[in-house]
């Protein structure tokens, strides 16, 4: 059984923003749990010649041309918004910084 | 106000540990994953796609030229090309990009392991050492509303334009640099100069620090010096100063932050491991978010894009495009033209080296195009708080060059000109035109001055004749008053004592 415990749960849901019940925490921990065991399992089988792997297609090097194409307008971004100013997204003023 | 211990007393204490991260825009057409237009100004929210919005079935796609730029600048830097590098997610809530996270590359990024020699204004030379360059994509403008400031402390909401997120990013990450010393704030200044030039001659950003297309952030730490034969000190708590938006703020933010940090160690204080904002104003940093968990980024390889896996032609093709190291092009051009250290130095700092290299070319002696741009062209910039190469092209520098060269002006008279040609009266040969400014070389006209001065002033004429050449003095600044300072001073005063013998007694 994998150690995940609690306190990383909470932190985890923490960090993607998801409130989480006290009742929830202890199901997902041991459902996290189990997920760690199967990755562990599979981990066995993995030998040192076996390459990490990011996409399951072997593919490479898909680029594209630097041609301006297509954009939307302000109206077209917005439209889907919450609220705006007509011109930008308005959002609650957030305690942070830009990264 | 901090406490700030002086900087003396601050190096003799602690040794400066520093890193820095910049930040380069590149200049292609379109956006890092999206084929918006990369131009960031204009109306907001018009330079986007619903990839840089993150809308629901809007795919990445890597933009090829922004890979061969950053292949580029990793050679330039002198790293070596990942065989293999992938993109990561790197996860954050944060409205400045609407997917909750950005694309940037972690442990695979597409160059590692480089130098670039800086070179100091003492003339020191110092190898920067590099830890890697990878991709990335900037981030929106947030524009804070409300509040007394309009900082984001008190704000009742902030205005997001997305013009911004997706330009293509590269992020140059040097290693712990040792070994600056008293040094460390003109290291920083220069280094951030030599990325700018080397960027710049890559020709793969505008490198604009006051428009963000370079951007730096510095992390410094101090560590307390031992005695002799005493193991050294850990290393002390850093901080990263970010918001510093040109070359002379990155030498005072580091200025400030040794000074600042060794007045709290000194009295047994602990730094707070934390971003802290320079304020151009002030001249000071200010704390900001500090470092904690918000910092688990939770990265992960980027489901929706594939590594990234240059070929060894590509690679081999760029690196026999790449233009001169600045190091190596600088000390050819001093040995080229023939400048001392000193001169060489004076230029450097100027940052004028290229406006010299065109004069050069547009004709001008490398002697007289460095004198015109570090002397009264930068006077005039510095007087009037603005940037050199604004005011006149290497063009107009080397044909002012010509006019003095072929004897059409004198230095006064070409700064006369100089000063008709920053103001808009067109070429130098248009303002000496138009203002009459060309020396009066007609000596007839020269003459006839001279006569008349020597002929007003009985008693200077006779200490000339007398032998008491010094006496000429009066008579040629007679005689220039009278040409309106439009005459060659060394002709005049040949003529003056010609004049003396050869009048009639």
């Amino acid at each position: 059984m994998s150690e995940i415990t609690q306190e990383q749960v909470t932190h985890l849901a923490n960090l993607a923003r998801i409130a989480l019940t006290p009742e929830e925490i202890v199901s997902l921990t041991s459902e996290l749990g189990s997920i760690m065991d199967h990755v562990a399992t599979v981990t066995e089988v993995a030998t040192p010649d076996v390459p990490a792997t990011s996409h399951p297609i072997p593919l490479q090097n898909v680029f594209r041309d630097d041609v301006v194409g297509q954009t939307l307008t302000a109206e077209e971004a917005l439209a889907g918004a919450p609220d705006h100013d007509g011109s930008r997204f308005r959002v609650t003023a957030i305690l942070g910084e830009e990264q | 106000m901090a406490k700030l211990m002086d900087y003396d007393r601050a190096l003799e204490l602690f040794e400066p540990v520093l890193g820095f991260e910049v930040h380069i825009e590149l200049s292609t057409k379109t956006k890092m994953f999206s084929d918006a237009p990369n131009y960031f100004g204009g109306e907001p929210n018009t330079n986007i796609t619903p990839v840089d919005l993150g809308l629901p079935g809007s795919l990445p796609v890597v933009n090829g030229q922004a890979v061969r730029y950053a292949i580029s600048l990793g050679l330039a830097l002198g790293c070596s090309i990942a065989p293999t590098s992938r993109f990561a997610r790197k996860n954050y809530f944060y409205p400045d990009l609407a997917k909750n996270y950005q694309i940037s590359q972690s442990d695979e990024p597409i160059a590692f392991a480089g130098s670039v020699e800086v070179e100091l204004p003492n003339g020191r030379m110092f190898t920067v050492p590099i830890e890697r360059a990878h991709m990335e994509e900037d981030a929106g403008k947030l524009t804070h509303v409300g509040g007394a400031t309009g900082r984001i402390q008190g704000a009742e909401y902030s205005l997001v334009d997305y013009n911004r997120a997706g330009v293509p990013l590269v992020e140059i990450v040097t290693d712990i640099i040792y070994g600056a010393e008293a040094d460390a704030p003109e290291l920083a200044k220069a280094y951030v100069s030599t990325i700018r030039d080397i960027v710049v001659g890559l020709g793969i950003s505008e490198a604009r620090m006051e428009r963000g297309n370079l951007r730096c952030d510095a992390n410094i730490s101090l560590r307390r010096r031992t005695p002799e034969g005493e193991p050294p000190a850990p290393l002390g708590t850093r901080t990263e100063t970010k918001n510093v938006n040109s070359l002379r703020s990155v030498e005072r933010a580091i200025r400030y932050e040794i000074q600042r940090q060794a007045a709290i160690l000194d009295e047994g204080g602990t730094i707070t491991q934390e971003t802290r904002h320079w304020h151009e104003d002030t001249g000071e940093t200010s704390a900001g978010r500090p470092k904690s968990d918000a910092d688990d980024y939770r990265y992960f390889p980027e489901p929706d894009l594939l590594p990234v896996v240059p070929s060894d032609e590509l690679i081999e093709e760029l690196r026999a495009a790449l233009p001169e190291a600045p190091a190596i092009r600088r000390r050819r051009l001093k040995a080229e033209w023939n400048f001392t250290d000193l001169e060489f130095q004076d230029l450097t700092n100027s940052g004028l080296v290229n406006e010299v290299i065109d004069t050069v070319a547009a004709g001008a002696s490398p002697a007289a195009a460095r004198k015109w741009w570090t002397g009264e062209i930068a006077r005039t910039a510095n007087a009037q708080g603005v940037d050199a190469t604004t005011l006149v092209t290497p063009l107009q520098v080397a044909q002012l060059v010509a006019l003095v060269d072929d004897g059409t002006l004198t230095d006064r008279l070409a700064r006369q000109v100089l000063e008709g040609v920053i103001a808009g009266e067109g070429t130098p040969q248009q303002v000496v035109d138009a203002r009459g400014l060309a020396v009066v070389s007609d000596d007839g006209a020269l003459i006839a001055a001279i006569d008349e001065a020597l002929q007003s002033q009985p008693d200077v004429l006779a200490k000339i004749r007398d032998g008491k050449v010094q006496a000429a003095g009066a008579v040629i600044g007679a005689v220039m008053k009278a040409m309106k300072g439009q005459a060659d001073a060394a002709r005049v005063r040949e003529l003056v004592l010609e004049r003396a013998t050869a009048l009639p007694e």
